[in-house]
């Protein structure tokens, strides 16, 4: 009886707190709530601006993120979801299951114009081939990528966000030339990878010349190990961008704790987090600017993006000539 | 008293009926040629093999319908009679209960039948390091605690030599003795018949004849006897 | 045989329960998918080349892993060396490491910058060249040999001591032996050994494209991956699943018809001795075996032990509560495991008498292994979602799920084990009224004690290194050691990694070697 007792009072106390503080389910990739991830410090930053309690869910990548939102349906906890990409917010706000954001108009610090209702950018990168700087005759094209002997290791677009990135990358810049580069590109190809960390797993361990990564990638081994051998090479067709976005969920029980996260998410106490845990460039540059590093980093001339309308019709065209380039 | 009441035994082609009592306290040898069905019958007693038709019935009780181990039975086996991973006092001891844990009494019980079997001071050993005679006795040990009213022995010493075989037999003899157990030996050799003593039942032809006298039917035998018998006779 | 009085027959309703259960979880899954999808579905052409692929690696990986086995597995059952218990235990370290994990030390050793490579580059040799079909098969061979070897050496141990020596008594050489005692033998093992590693491979997918080299290596279970993720059409999903999961029975069906039940009487358990293969020649090759086999599949365990060496200092506290939340995981595994392996390896021993029975009640867990993880996860997912939070499920139903996945190898090794011992002991426990609690603790227990340790170790080995479904229900805060690594690696962080890859090696190997001792220690007389 007595437990009983303890029990009872441990589980209103609980429920005592709950009432004082609202809890905010955000859902997001795995690698964004990690330890060494961005997810801890802004939980920390945001709990102490709105009294509330901030809860990470992870699910996999941007991809399995939405596809869980879509399991979950309407009947979703998720309040914000944070982690869906250019490439996918066309397919997310068909699913209906997404509020609009009547946020301020906000500048953002994009190599693009930024027009949504809906989603709110927090950080972008442009994907790139990461190589040792000590590599001689660095291709400056997938043209001459595919002319050289160069090995690379690329992700599959089917399962993984960089190697879709690739594939409307190359769709973006060729256009229905696309097929052929990648059938030139075909003996330049070692594997191809479930995910990023075992291509550019793979490519550490010396199995390829080059990986599909971001121009990021070398700020995190010069920043975080001290290491400045590795670079990405600028590609003179352009390189893709990915814009990584959150938005807020329409069924949500808290709409405006949700709407004050995305507000969050473009200040300072967010986005200064941003450079050195998610390795990408913030969507709005603190006041404090960039981190030393990144100003090492290759800046692509121009900036290739298709718009989230026309993403899921290219990538449908841009995957079968993948795969029927790649599979002959 | 033993009953085979019209017992029927059927498996696809084979069959053997059998309707005649053995009297309690009797020993009896079988015999009879080899797939002619002595151990289907012993097995149908035993309880691992069901009767097309016709009951076995024991003290006027029939026992078809009970599970092997309700029997009023102890079997020895031709083979795998010991579980290699239990010692010798642990086998003994699934003949009091099977759970294995014997109490002070019983444990004494279990040690004084190792000792009626010749094996005193050894219930600590496994089977593995025996003799084949030593783990027919440990066999036989067990069937003494077991204190079954039927014995049913299916070629248990075949391997052994003959000196160790009519030993065996001697002891198995002096044991039912005691326990005043009604007791079947399915045997091919004749000599064994006469070492048991008691009567001689044939299996053949499909039938199970009545139990006749041993050392008579063996000097005189019948039509079907001497058919397995053949021309060597015991002299 | 008196049916109504088998002694084990009253464990029969559990052995169903346990069947039913396993066709519940990978019936429900798929099931609650298709229900949740919306729409018709049809299958694309790539959709059958992925089939046609996945059959074609499967088929060549079990093939190869078995024809490999057989001959390392005689050296192995014939020798007698220093060391020879540690080796077998480190050759089967490759089956419980985590995909990702055994792809990079494959990498190292084989890539085109690996060890092999480097040293053909002394001889000015090109490096080789491991990426297409043969990758995958490859990759699939390293695998899946230890456990084709190891069941392999179970049916050589399994064969008593009494034939070896009758042969011997008969001056058999080892033609003889193979032909009298071995090819039997191998009769019996092979079909069931091939079609579980089949089985294992269908569903294979992260290591297949990997080393396949691109879309022409795509396997169902990618193809269920894009169905999900990339035009999220659970419909097709499903049908995929369903596809996979009738080719998976027809293999099974297959492999449990050409399988010949082993005699299974038996002698007394005196350790194996051979007094063939005493010659020159059969020694050397043995030797060349054993050293060849494991140097293919120690090789690439250095090579990971080497990386994550300097890093196993730096490991910090998430990683031990990631580790501690792995082994308890690992635990719960091995008890739904064996909990349902034991019931279901008596119940098939004693429906002798009714094969089809009993080879359904067998095929439907070895569906288990087949069914697609991606399936499963969401499948459960579903289920759950409208009555509980799926995350704070995530390690219950991750050691539930890593249990049943366990449940095929336990079968292959416990099923053997029941039937002998009721085939031997059957009718003697009968006729001494053995039954209930005291017939499993005097006799089924202590019988199948060497395939329950194995089977325990198997189980929570897998555990320890799979990520099972997971990551689907994760729990930021509660991540198991394999997907703490994923995560260390998707975060730059592949020192990090290796170290966590050989702390997760080392704990597989660890609690494989401790349960499975568990089971061989005074086993034997």
């Amino acid at each position: 009886m007595k437990y009983l007792a303890t029990g009872l009072m441990a589980l209103s106390a609980t429920a005592v707190s709950a009432q004082e503080k609202p809890v905010l389910n955000v859902y997001t990739y795995d690698s964004f709530v990690t330890e060494w991830g961005p997810g801890p410090a802004i939980e920390k930053a945001f709990e102490e601006t709105c009294a509330c309690d901030l809860v990470f869910t992870a699910a996999g990548d941007g991809a399995a993120l939405l596809a869980r939102l879509r399991l979950e349906g309407a009947r979703t906890k998720a309040d914000v979801v944070l982690g869906l990409d250019t490439n996918l917010t066309g397919a997310a706000a068909e699913t209906g299951l997404f509020a609009q954001y009547d946020g301020a108009a906000i500048a953002f610090d994009l190599p693009v114009e930024w027009e949504d209702d809906t989603f709110v950018p927090y950080d972008w990168g442009y994907f790139a081939f990461v190589h040792d700087r000590a590599l001689a005759d660095a291709p400056d094209s997938f043209r001459a990528l595919a002319d050289s002997d160069l090995k690379i290791v690329i992700q599959d677009p089917r399962s993984s966000t960089p190697g879709l990135g690739l594939l409307l990358w190359v769709k973006a810049a060729y256009g229905d030339g696309a097929e052929s580069i990648w059938a030139d590109l075909s003996d330049n190809i070692v594997t191809v990878t479930k995910g990023w960390s075992e291509a550019y797993g793979m490519f550490l361990e010396g199995e390829a010349d080059m990986v599909l990564s971001y121009t990021t990638s070398p700020a995190y081994h010069l920043i975080a190990e001290d290491d400045d051998s590795k670079t990405t090479a600028p590609f003179t067709e352009g390189h893709y961008l990915q814009i990584e976005v959150a938005g807020a969920v329409a069924s949500s029980d808290q709409p405006e704790l949700a709407r004050a996260f995305l507000d969050f998410m473009v200040t300072d106490a967010f986005q200064s987090v941003i450079p050195t845990t998610n390795w990408m460039y913030p969507a709005v540059t603190p006041e404090g600017g960039l981190p030393k590093g990144f100003d090492t980093l290759v800046t692509p001339e121009t900036a290739l993006l298709f718009p989230a309308g026309e993403a899921t019709e290219a990538r449908d065209t841009a995957l079968e000539e993948w795969l029927r380039a790649l599979g002959r | 008293m033993l009953r085979f009441d019209r017992l029927d035994l059927r498996q696809g082609a084979f069959r053997l009926t059998a309707d005649l009592t053995i009297a309690k306290g009797d020993r009896v040898t079988v015999m009879g040629p080899s797939g002619a069905g002595k151990s289907t019958l012993l097995a149908a007693i035993g309880g691992f093999f069901a009767p097309a038709s016709g009951a076995i019935v024991w003290d006027g009780h029939a026992i078809d319908g009970l599970p092997p181990g309700q029997r009023p039975v102890s079997t020895i086996f031709q083979d795998n009679n010991l579980f290699p991973h239990l010692t010798l006092f642990q086998n003994t001891a699934m003949g009091v209960r099977p759970s294995g844990r014997a109490s002070a009494a019983e444990t004494a019980q279990i040690h004084e039948a190792l000792e009626a079997v010749g094996l005193s001071g050894m219930g600590a050993r496994k089977p593995a390091t025996l003799s084949g005679g030593q783990q027919s006795r440990a066999a036989l040990a067990r069937m003494l605690v077991q204190a079954r009213p039927i014995v049913l022995l299916d070629e248990p010493f075949s391997a052994l030599g003959p000196a160790l075989r009519a030993e065996m037999i001697g002891l198995v003899t002096a044991l039912c003795d005691r326990t005043e157990a009604t007791l079947l030996m399915v045997s091919h050799d004749p000599g064994d018949a006469l070492l048991l003593g008691g009567d001689l039942m044939l299996v053949a032809e499909s039938v199970v004849h009545p139990p006749e006298e041993a050392a008579g039917a063996l000097a005189a035998p019948g039509p079907a006897l001497a058919a397995y018998l053949g021309p060597t006779r015991p002299g | 045989m008196v049916a109504r009085a088998g002694p084990v027959t009253a464990l029969r309703p559990l052995g169903f329960s346990a069947a039913a259960l396993v066709l519940v979880l990978i019936g429900g899954s798929v099931v609650a998918v298709l229900v949740r999808a919306e729409g018709g579905f049809s299958l694309a052409p790539q959709d059958w080349a992925a089939l046609r692929f996945t059959v074609l690696q499967a088929a060549l990986s079990a093939l190869c892993s078995v024809v490999l086995a057989v001959p390392v597995a005689r050296a192995l059952a014939r020798r007698r060396f220093a060391g020879r218990g540690v080796l077998v235990t480190l050759m089967g370290a490759p089956f419980i490491l985590p995909v990702i994990v055994a792809v990079l030390g494959l990498v190292m050793v084989f890539g085109r910058a690996g060890w092999v490579s480097d040293l053909l580059g002394v001889f000015g040799i090109a490096p080789l060249n491991i990426y297409g079909l043969k990758g995958v098969v490859l990759a699939h061979v390293f695998f899946n040999l230890p456990l084709a070897t190891r069941l392999i050496l179970q049916g050589w141990l399994a064969i008593p001591a009494e034939r070896f020596r009758l042969a011997a008594s008969l001056g058999a050489g080892p033609r003889d032996i193979a032909r009298l005692l071995e090819r039997p033998m191998l009769r019996a093992v092979l079909p069931g050994t091939v079609m579980v590693i089949f089985l294992i491979c269908t569903t294979s997918f992260a290591v297949a494209l990997a080393l396949g080299g691109g879309p022409r290596a795509t396997t169902v279970e990618l193809a269920i991956y894009q169905a999900f993720r990339f035009d999220f059409d659970l419909g097709r999903a499903a049908v995929l699943a369903l596809l996979q999961l009738a080719l998976s029975a027809v293999a099974a069906m297959v492999a449990l018809w050409v399988a010949v039940p082993s005699d299974a009487s038996g002698g007394l358990d005196r350790t194996v001795e051979r007094w063939d293969a005493t010659r020159t020649g059969l020694r050397v090759m043995d030797t060349g075996l054993i050293v060849l086999a494991a140097l293919f599949l120690l090789l690439p365990l250095l090579a990971i032990a080497l990386r994550g060496l300097p890093q196993i200092a730096a490991l910090d506290a998430a990683v031990w509560a990631a580790a501690w939340r792995s082994l308890w995981v690992a635990g719960v595994s091995v008890i739904v495991t064996l909990a349902l392996a034991l019931p279901l390896a008596l119940t098939i021993a004693d429906l002798r008498a009714r094969p089809r029975v009993a080879r359904g009640v067998e095929i439907v867990v070895y569906l288990a292994v087949a069914t697609s993880p991606l399936v499963i996860g969401t499948g459960l997912f579903l289920l759950i979602f409208p009555f509980a939070d799926p995350v704070a499920l995530a390690l219950p139903v991750t050691a539930l799920v890593n249990g049943v996945m366990a449940l095929p190898f336990a079968l292959r090794a416990m099923v053997p084990a029941a039937t002998e011992t009721e085939a031997r002991f059957g009718r003697l426990a009968a006729s001494l009224g053995l039954t209930g609690t005291a017939r499993l603790r005097l006799l089924t227990l202590p019988r199948l004690r060497r395939s329950l340790g194995f089977s325990a170790a198997l189980a929570a080995a897998l555990s320890l290194g799979d990520l099972g479904v997971i990551t689907l229900f994760a729990d930021p805060g509660e991540a198991t050691l394999p997907l703490l690594l994923y995560r260390l690696m998707a975060g730059y962080q592949m020192d990090a990694a290796a170290g966590v890859a050989l702390l997760l090696l080392a704990l597989s190997l660890g609690v494989f070697w401790l349960l499975d001792r568990g089971g061989r220690v005074d086993a034997e007389v």
